[in-house]
Order: C-alpha cells, then sequence, then structure tokens
C-alpha cells in the first residue's frame, strides 16, 4: 500500500498555499489532540500523522524537497537511482565486464588481487584479454510484395562490404533480424559481436494486410459483374486469372486460397473485394436502355436502411 | 519483459533511435522475443540510470561509456565480493577465526 502523502494527510490539494495548509493542519490538531481525544489510540495515530505532515509542509525548504522528489513523506532521503538493486539481481548478470572481472572461481578471486594460497593464479589474466565485437544496428526498408513473399536483400555497407539479409516471408514492421557473428569483430580473439536488422515494411498501393490475408479491392465493369467475366487479379506472387461469377454485387468478396502471405507450410489467403466502376458517364445507349428497364424493374437498394420515403 | 514503443511510453521525451543507438552502443542489452527487443526491469532501470545521469551530471555520450563500464565492473566486483561472504560465512566458527586473524595482521 503506498503511503499517503502529506497533502492527503491534512487534505489539502498539492497546490495549496501556507495559508491554507496552516488552516488545515489546525483544524485537524483541535479534532485530533490526544488530550481532547483520551483513549482512543487512532485519534492519536492520526495527530501524529496530521503533526509530521505539518513539518515538512509548513517549511518552505523541505516542502520544495518533496515536492521535487528528493525526499519522501517521512523526510527521509529518496535513492536517486532505483539501478542498483537491479544490476546485482539475477537480471543484472548480463550487464557484468565481459572478459575482465567476472570470476567463477574461489582460485580466481583470490588471484584477483595478487594474493594466492600457494597454487594462486591458474591462469594470467593480464594483457590480450578477449573481448567480443560490439552489436551493429541496421535498418533496412522492404516493400510490401517483398515482406509477403520472402526476400533476400543485400545491405551495403559502405565502403565496401555488404550484409546478405534473408527476409522471412510474413515479417511485420517493427520486427529485428539478427545476423549471429556479423556485427563488429572482438579483440584480442574474442568473438565478433551481431548484426541486428530493424526491418520496417513500406505499405502498398493497393494490397492490404491483415495478419496473414491480404486484401485487395478489384475494380470490375458493370458489364463484368451482371454477365460474369475472367480477369486478371494482382497477387503477391504474380497476376492470377479469376472468375467473377454472373451477377455479382458491388462488395462481393472472392477468396483466392493460399495467395496471401506466403509463410511457409500455411500460406494466408487474398480476399478480392469487388468494387463495380461504371464509368459510362454520357453514354447515352446505356442511359436510354436504363429508362426502359428501371420502369419495368423497380427496386429499392436502401429498403433495410430504415429511411423509406 | 516489455518491447520498445512501451519502454519509450515510460519516458518522456526518449528517443526511439537514442534507444536503438544505446543498444547498438551495448549500453543496453535487451532480449529478443518474436524478434522483438524485450526490456526487462534491470534494462528499464538501466534507462533510467543513463537518462538521469545525463540529466543530473551533465554526463555525454563518450563519458557515458566510460561510466557505465565502471558501475558494470563494480557491481560486478560487489556480485562476487557478495559470494564470497556467504562463503565465508557458511564455514565452520574455526575457519572464519583464522580468517579474521589472517585479516586483522594484513591490516598490521
Amino acid at each position: 500500500m503506498a503511503a499517503q502523502t502529506p497533502y492527503q494527510v491534512l487534505g489539502v490539494s498539492p497546490s495549496a498555499g501556507p495559508e491554507e495548509i496552516r488552516a488545515a493542519y489546525r483544524k485537524l490538531a483541535k479534532q485530533l489532540h490526544p488530550d481532547l481525544n483520551p483513549g482512543k489510540p487512532e485519534a492519536e495515530a492520526r495527530f501524529k500523522a496530521v503533526s509530521a505532515a505539518y513539518d515538512l509542509l509548513s517549511d518552505p525548504e523541505k516542502k520544495a524537497r518533496y515536492d521535487r522528489g528528493e525526499i519522501d513523506e517521512s523526510g527521509a532521503e529518496r535513492p536517486r537511482y532505483a539501478y542498483r538493486p537491479h544490476a546485482e539481481g539475477a537480471q543484472g548478470r548480463k550487464y557484468r565486464q565481459e572478459g575482465g572481472i567476472e570470476i567463477d572461481d574461489l582460485d580466481d578471486i583470490l588471484s584477483m588481487f595478487g594474493g594466492g594460497m600457494g597454487t594462486g593464479a591458474r591462469r594470467s589474466r593480464t594483457g590480450g584479454m578477449p573481448f567480443p565485437g560490439g552489436d551493429r544496428l541496421f535498418s533496412l526498408s522492404v516493400d510490401f510484395v517483398e515482406a509477403a513473399t520472402g526476400a533476400k536483400k543485400r545491405l551495403n555497407l559502405p565502403p565496401d562490404d555488404w550484409l546478405d539479409v534473408t527476409i522471412p516471408a510474413g515479417i511485420t514492421s517493427g520486427q529485428v533480424l539478427r545476423l549471429k557473428g556479423k556485427g563488429s569483430p572482438g579483440i584480442g580473439g574474442g568473438p565478433p559481436g551481431d548484426a541486428l536488422i530493424e526491418v520496417t515494411v513500406e505499405p502498398h498501393p493497393y494490397f492490404r494486410r491483415d495478419g496473414d490475408d491480404i486484401h485487395l479491392d478489384l475494380p470490375v465493369s458493370l458489364a463484368e459483374a451482371v454477365l460474369g467475366a475472367r480477369v486478371a487479379v494482382p497477387t503477391v506472387t504474380g497476376p492470377v486469372t479469376m472468375t467473377i461469377p454472373k451477377g455479382s454485387d458491388a462488395g462481393t468478396q472472392l477468396r483466392l486460397r493460399g495467395k496471401g502471405i506466403q509463410r511457409r507450410g500455411r500460406p494466408g489467403d487474398q480476399y478480392v473485394t469487388l468494387k463495380i466502376v461504371i464509368g459510362a458517364a454520357g453514354d447515352a445507349e446505356l442511359a436510354d436502355f436504363l429508362k426502359g428497364w428501371a420502369a419495368r424493374h423497380p427496386v429499392d437498394p436502401r429498403r433495410d436502411l430504415g429511411a423509406r420515403r | 519483459m516489455i518491447g520498445l514503443d512501451e519502454l519509450l511510453a515510460q519516458f518522456a521525451g526518449l528517443e526511439r533511435a537514442e534507444v536503438l543507438r544505446w543498444v547498438e552502443n551495448r549500453w543496453l542489452l535487451p532480449d529478443f522475443a518474436d524478434g522483438r527487443f524485450a526490456f526487462g526491469e534491470v534494462d528499464v532501470a538501466r534507462v533510467e540510470l543513463i537518462l538521469g545521469m545525463r540529466r543530473d551530471f551533465a554526463v555525454g555520450d563518450e563519458a557515458m561509456a566510460v561510466v557505465l563500464g565502471l558501475l558494470d565492473q563494480v557491481y560486478g566486483l560487489r556480485r562476487q565480493m557478495a559470494r564470497l561472504c556467504r562463503a565465508v560465512a557458511a564455514l565452520p566458527p574455526e575457519a572464519r577465526a583464522a580468517l579474521r586473524a589472517a585479516m586483522a595482521e594484513e591490516e598490521r
């Protein structure tokens, strides 16, 4: 349970001025004074808390230090950093100085300061200390299709080096690829570091991704929708021919199985949503036909919207 | 364990590029989980430490590498000293007495 702040103890806001703080203190002190509450230990405890809170808040210097977080509500110094307990805990082990100070057995501890019990220093630790090389961090952007199908990319490292990077199918922006041993070289025989590559996937002008599936809005003509057609549809693995069923409506969703993210073994699907494009503005023949046709086929496509005339 | 975005959300004004640079310098050693950085409590505390030293003591990048290196050495030593102390505490009383006497001798 977090301790109450002195402001809470006195029931004032942290922005309260000295007058307000004093008034709040006097009021509570009168209510809670032990002489007025004999035999009520809880009143006495609160009286003490109220007095301590007023002590802190009535002293401008202490109040300022409390407000800056330098001391806690009892007036004790607050530790500046909370790093030490972590560093000395199990997790902190990874930050030990590699190749240097970590000692694994008693002989090593004893030989650290040149002392020893006869057998003493087993290994010389002076000179030629191997250090592992550092990691190198890179960023690489791949286009939507490369991320969907997987790709091999070459990352140029000026002046005359490069890294060949395999982009796994289905990678998402922000993923980090690690290439073992491709970082900076080690020192004194230490192992090299790793290359860390943060990948950004660029958006696509017409493909959208949803998990392992890909969505595409496909423009079709009025005739193709009404009469049915076989049309070419782009996918991340190249165009495929798809059948538009006769009498398809706008918004109809068709599935191309296995044409989504090319994850090995279980590729996603591509969903194609039909978008009817009439594209016949000023077509007198179509307009004339529709005048006759509409008169004979009254339909109200807005019937379900609850906005009937 | 938290991700990079959650880490950035915990520290106002902390830049993504900055954290990535710290990882690159090996000032921070996050874990990897599902191909993403995962920061544990010790890493978060270390970010706080780096930010605090920069803010309160104006420690620059070059000095920071030295300071972190020394701090890591001190904590490594403290870890070993703690191990040694635990081992000594587990010794029989006569062995501890002998150790105490040897240490007193050394001081003189």
